[in-house]
């Protein structure tokens, strides 16, 4: 019997399957942050019942703290109480913890598969929507309201109807200037917000196979934006590479043995996907997004869609609502559009390469004269790394805000945030009213056109710049 | 969690699509460790007096009927809370995002999803009353004609006993044990 990654993960984790009833799946490795694990901590308690699983439950602190030198204080009292409270369930169940000022800190989908914890053939939840991006590694990852993180910390289980299968082919090379980003930016573009609605995502297809683990975390990373339960990628030498000899993949004899198994992984051939779509990313221009969710994207060189051109009403309203909101004219480039902040960072965008990539544009050239950037590694060891490579130079000699790792300015709790009315290019996922700071308004983009648009003080074609 | 079982109200209408659960509760709401109060920061800063839910017609709603895709984005479970605690029991949309639909179903809050004639004539009509019955999985339109949606069983059970998924979780300990032994 043939099957497909997707396939061959959920059955191996399946504890019980009753008719009617949604099946207990198990869960290799959870992760947990300090917004979505309170209440259910406190649920735990309520119900006098402990952590089943410490040892496969991870910790870290993203979403709140601040990403200025870490003397600085937290944004306010709430933040500190919400950040202590989650030291305090931490050390009374006995978790492993990435807090404030500690060198493993960083964004949960960063420092997941940076310390090895991500792997192949994994369970991985998190109550946070971009679980999606551990997928790249074949893992079957996906995000939990706490409701949810709380079962999981009781049970170490949840209960989960199977979702249908949706492949995604992504043929062609990508063309100079051209990235990951874009790659997923368009795939939403083309199926809608709610396209994988009740799916998970497998991407396939030569472009994928060219991706490096970084990029495809990127693309598995937004696979929510398009409403599906997950986004995954079949492991290959890429993804072995990658873990190999990382803190916590298996060592010595353990790691031949879990090669054998994450070998095994990949759909067979002939297995068949309830959907499929396919994008010649040969074809792709860098993408941005001109609207006030991530489907409204279209190429750089692309007028912005005029609602007149809908014919169905309830997509015209909803476009006209958007460009009303970002104050944008249909028809129109928006090449030359005035871009007040520019903000690298982020669980979508905020790894090595992605630094690299900026930096690239950044050598040399100065932020444009009235245009703040923000680069904000994902994680310390990030930061470190960049550091050692002399990026962080590049990044302040050009006069752009070097910070330390955190969720920053993609959601906009710690105090990073857009002014009402301010234009920013991001590198982040999500381009909703207000995300970046109420009134604020973003165009999404790779980090090579964030870099471009941060110095020229404009949204630029970043390939005028290579 | 409080149960479901039949539910006469008259409802608001929220004619957009893709509401996601940034505009439900704004991420600056979430640096809270309880659920109390959120209903004050739900939908913020699209209220005002002229907003649907703020407008007097609104008092008493326990109704919303809204666009297609309601509660795409974020994972955060404080997009049901807040709905529920300013007093809302079920939300009527074309379609729900994934995870917005598990959170909802997990607090005693009906996603009700009814195909796009049902909510036309809701959203042409608003302020009058629906009535639901979850057991008949029916909802009564003001016009008399009474349309079905779909929910999947064992969430349906949960809501109308008001007992959580947990509990149910936790009886499968054993099976659990086992599983890890086994691996």
């Amino acid at each position: 019997m043939t099957a497909t990654l997707f396939e061959k993960i959920w059955n191996q984790h399946v504890v019980a399957e009753e008719p009617d009833y949604p099946a207990v799946l198990y869960i290799d490795l959870h992760l947990v942050h300090e917004v979505t694990s309170p209440q259910a901590f406190s649920g735990l308690r309520a119900r006098g019942i402990p952590v089943r699983r410490p040892d496969l439950t991870v910790a870290t602190m993203d979403h709140s703290i601040p990403t200025l030198p870490r003397g600085l204080a937290v944004v306010d009292g709430e933040a500190e109480a919400q950040l202590a409270q989650l030291e305090t369930n931490c050390t009374a169940y006995g978790i492993r913890l990435y807090a404030r000022g500690s060198e493993g800190q960083g964004i949960v989908h960063v420092i997941g598969p940076e310390r090895g914890f991500t792997q192949p053939g994994k369970t991985i939840v998190c109550g946070d929507s971009h679980t999606s991006t551990h997928g790249a590694f074949g893992a079957l990852a996906f995000g939990i309201g706490t409701s949810e993180v709380e079962h999981v910390l009781a049970t170490q289980c949840l209960l989960q109807h199977k979702p249908r299968t949706f492949e995604v082919r992504l043929d062609g090379a990508l063309a100079p200037g051209v990235t990951a980003k874009d790659i997923i930016l368009a795939l939403i573009a083309r199926i809608g917000v709610g396209g994988g609605t009740g799916y998970v995502l497998e991407y396939t297809g030569d472009a994928v196979r060219s991706l490096g683990m970084e990029g495809r975390m990127t693309v598995c990373n937004m696979s929510i934006e398009a409403g599906a339960r997950a986004g995954m990628i079949a492991p290959d030498d890429t993804t072995f590479e990658y873990l190999a000899g990382r803190e916590f993949a298996p060592k010595g004899p353990a790691w031949d043995a879990a090669l054998d198994r994450w070998r095994a992984l990949p759909t067979d051939p002939g297995a068949g996907y309830d959907r499929t779509v396919t994008i010649d990313v040969g074809a792709l221009e860098p993408m941005i997004t001109y609207g006030t969710n991530p489907g409204m994207g279209v190429g750089i060189s692309a007028p912005v869609p005029d609602p007149a051109s809908l014919s169905d009403a309830s997509q015209r309203d909803a476009l006209a609502k958007a460009l009303r909101y970002m104050d944008l004219r249909p028809g129109v480039s928006l090449k030359g559009h005035k871009v007040d902040v520019v903000f690298i960072g982020s669980c979508t965008n905020s790894r090595l390469s992605d630094l690299r990539d900026a930096a690239r544009v950044f050598n040399g050239r100065k932020v444009h004269a009235g245009t703040r950037v923000l680069v904000v590694p994902g994680s310390q060891e990030i930061k470190r790394q960049a550091e050692s490579e002399g990026l962080d130079r590049v990044f302040k000699d050009a006069g752009a805000e070097w910070r330390d790792a955190g969720c920053s300015m993609c959601i906009a709790m710690n105090g990073d945030q857009l002014e009402p009315g301010q234009y920013a290019v991001s590198t982040s996922n999500r381009n909703f009213e207000g995300r970046q700071g109420k009134g604020g308004r973003t165009f999404l983009a790779s980090p090579l056109t964030a870099a471009a648009a941060a110095v020229t003080g404009q949204i630029s074609d970043v390939r005028e710049l290579l | 969690m409080p149960a479901f079982t039949t539910l006469t109200s008259r409802y608001a209408v929220l004619p957009v699509s893709d509401i996601d659960t940034d505009q439900i509760i704004p991420a600056r709401f979430l640096k809270v460790t309880d659920k109390v109060g959120l209903g004050q920061k739900l939908f913020h800063d699209w209220r005002g007096a002229t907003f649907v839910l703020d407008v007097p017609e609104a008092a008493g709603v326990q109704v919303l009927v809204a666009g297609d895709n309601f509660g795409c984005g974020s994972s955060r479970e404080h997009a049901p809370w807040a709905l529920c605690d300013w007093g809302l029991r079920a939300v009527v949309s074309t379609s729900f995002a994934d995870i917005f639909k598990g959170n909802a179903l997990k607090n005693g809050l009906l996603p009700i999803e009814v195909d796009a004639d049902a909510h036309a004539e809701l959203v042409a009509a608003p302020w009058q009353s629906v009535s639901i019955d979850l057991a008949a999985q029916t909802m009564t339109l003001p016009s008399g004609r009474a349309v079905t949606f779909p929910i999947d069983p064992f969430a349906k059970r949960c809501l109308l006993d008001g007992v959580d998924q947990l509990g149910y979780l936790l009886g499968f300990e054993d099976r659990i044990a086992a599983y890890e032994a086994g691996h």
